[in-house]
């Protein structure tokens, strides 16, 4: 070093030197940084964790709707204008396959009066809320509803005693394999079938169906549908759509009601994001409140280091140097409190995710964003007692 | 010789109303000098001493530190000056708990812009400098008390500053401890450093050639110019 005192360089604080100062400042204390640095991480995580977790089940709701199709109608006889509840005709299914643009049909025929029991002991008002329907031999196909165990009704068996329970019938009659016998309608039925869930048909779920001629036969149902399913070319899919009341009920084409099912898939997963948004919001509140532990523990170190500062003032810093290194303090603080969250993040939807059979999703966006919210997190909570610990007199060094 | 300190007629003032720590000192310490100021607690050694290492300014008359002007300088340009010119030894030593003693050696220089290998180099040099070649891996708690002050020297040292300061550089040492601190001291000295212990122990003064009393804020003798005689010292505080 020179001896001339006319030339006086300026303090220099190099970049290495500042993130040293600050990774050694936090690590100074470890269980200080640690707890505060949970504040944040906390934050972070439950964000992190909503995100992936509805992106998740989000993704499985379009892969089921992609999968099953958005071209399907559900067409049913409504009361009419008097309040009576119309029929739809015999010929419905037969009449819709000849619309241009119709794909497949099928339906079913809810027998009101019919009650399904596992035997014939069991109390008659024990009906578990399961309905008895006549099916059409193309249901399965229209609805793209698996079958879980066991066959489908074919035109052979449709015309003998057989049944094919829904999921939630089955589980709640207790018939586990193909092959059971259960009351249905005063008769013995025999279990030929058992479906999956038919997540764009849910009302198959709780019944027991039938085939048309063992219906006519034994029930003596006269063959007029109550619900039609209707599977359309996706490009004539906005114009069938219209014309399809006149044709199922050309007396009466306004007590028929048309619905799309995968709308209503589609609209609880609407209703599942604006769930998200609530719960992001919750997480934010944490990550504000790691951001006020942040700043907290950095005013006590501010408070408690006085000493430190006034002796790094005396061998030369500035005050920008002493701001730089308590704020480059707060940042790898709740930098380090991010990146556990978003560790902890990930774990949450990678544990929760399988769980309930969803692909794990999480979008780079919620992780960069979290990051960068803990950034302007840690740089906020570090101003403050960055400036203070700047005021710091460098007499300080020796009043102590 | 060049002058590296220069007060004439300081004051420092606190508070309202307010009161003189620093009641008119003119003192002027040249280039190569050892000097020992001296003075009972309350007498405005320590004011002193944060005037001379740039660490506060007066309230009144002018201080030239190494050839600048500390009245005319920002609070950045006198940081540079601490950082280049001026190293500090301090009573409690100041060491950095958990951290070795080359690395707190080197931290004397973090503020000139030197890069970590080469202030560590410089470090390992001070060290062998005040005789603490072997201890250069220690943290402070494995030092004894006289080894952490030798740690302090060579961190004050380590920049090669033309004035050292030390304030009761012996005070928490058995006198053993401070008997060789005062020898280092006195070497570095001889090396060409410019050296000013502030201390409220007659006997430790008596060790250094030039004592400067101070009691009230005021000099009330100096060794340099015996009996009072100092021209520029009878002429302000008449």
């Amino acid at each position: 070093m020179t001896q001339n005192s006319s030339a006086l360089e300026n303090s220099v604080l190099l970049p290495s030197d500042v993130a040293r100062l600050a990774v050694t400042g936090v690590r100074a204390r470890p269980l200080r940084a640690v707890l505060s640095a949970l504040g944040i991480a906390i934050g972070i995580a439950a964000m992190l964790a909503v995100v992936g977790i509805s992106a998740s089940s989000q993704k499985r709701v379009n892969d089921q709707i992609a999968d099953l199709g958005t071209n399907l109608l559900r067409v049913e006889a409504e009361k009419n204008l008097f309040g009576e509840q119309t029929e739809l005709p015999p010929e419905t299914v037969g009449k819709v396959r000849f619309l241009n643009g119709v794909e497949a049909a099928g339906s079913v025929a809810e027998l009101p009066t019919l009650r399904v029991y596992r035997s014939e002991l069991i109390d008659p008002s024990a009906t578990g809320g399961i309905q008895v329907s006549a099916a059409d031999l193309d249901l399965l196909d229209v609805t793209r509803t698996e079958l879980k165990a066991g066959a489908w009704l074919n035109p052979a068996i449709a015309t003998f005693p057989t049944t094919v329970l829904g999921a939630t019938a089955a589980e709640r009659l207790g018939v586990v394999s193909p092959g059971a016998q259960v009351r249905l309608g005063g008769r013995s039925f025999t279990v030929v079938g058992i479906l999956a869930n038919s997540p764009l048909a849910p009302e198959l779920d709780t019944t027991a169906l039938i085939g048309g001629p063992a219906a006519a036969e034994f029930f003596g149902w006269q063959g007029n549908p109550s619900t039609v399913y209707v599977r359309l070319a996706e490009d004539d899919f906005d114009h069938v759509r219209l014309l399809l009341p006149a044709t199922v009920a050309p007396q009466s084409p306004s007590a028929t009601s048309v619905s799309r099912p995968s709308d209503a898939l589609a609209a609880k997963a609407a209703v599942d994001q604006a769930f998200t948004g609530l719960l992001v919001g919750l997480g934010g509140i944490a990550l504000l409140v790691g951001g006020i532990g942040v700043a907290n523990t950095m005013i006590i170190s501010v408070i408690e280091r006085r000493r430190e500062v006034g002796l790094r003032r005396a061998l030369g810093a500035t005050k920008a140097h002493i701001r730089l290194q308590f704020l480059a303090e707060a940042l790898v603080l709740s930098a380090f409190g991010g990146i556990i969250g978003v560790v902890l993040g990930f774990t949450v939807t990678i544990v929760i995710a399988p769980m309930n059979g969803w692909p794990v999703v999480m979008p780079p966006f919620a992780v960069a964003a979290g990051l960068v919210a803990t950034l302007v997190i840690g740089a906020v909570a570090g101003l403050y007692p960055a400036a203070r610990a700047a005021q710091i007199p460098p007499t300080t060094a020796l009043s102590g | 010789m060049t002058e590296i300190i220069r007060l004439d007629s300081v004051e420092r003032s606190y508070g309202q109303p307010a009161v003189l720590a620093c009641a008119g000192v003119s003192l002027t310490v040249e280039q190569g000098e050892l000097v020992a100021i001296v003075g009972p607690s309350g007498s405005g050694k320590s004011t002193l001493l944060n005037l001379i290492g740039t660490l506060d300014r007066p309230t009144a008359g002018s201080a030239i530190i190494a050839g600048m002007d500390v009245q005319k300088m920002s609070d950045a340009e006198l940081s540079a000056l601490r950082a280049r010119r001026i190293g500090f030894v301090f009573q409690q030593f100041h060491l950095a708990e958990g951290v070795r003693a080359i690395d707190i050696v080197a931290d004397g220089m973090l503020y000139a812009g030197v890069p970590l290998a080469e202030r560590r180099e410089r470090a390992r040099v001070a060290l062998d400098r005040v005789g603490l070649a072997p201890r250069v891996d220690h943290k402070p708690n494995q030092l004894s008390g006289g080894e952490r002050q030798r740690v302090a020297i060579a961190r004050a040292v380590v920049g090669e500053p033309v004035l050292l300061l030390a304030d009761e550089p012996t005070g928490n040492l058995d006198s053993e401890s401070g008997a060789s601190v005062v020898e280092l001291l006195r070497e570095l000295n001889r090396a060409g450093t410019t050296v000013v212990v502030i201390t409220h122990d007659p006997d430790l003064a008596a060790a250094f050639p030039r004592r400067v009393a101070v009691r009230d804020g005021r000099v009330v003798s100096d060794s340099r110019f015996p009996a009072g005689g100092d021209s520029h010292i009878q002429e302000v505080s008449a």
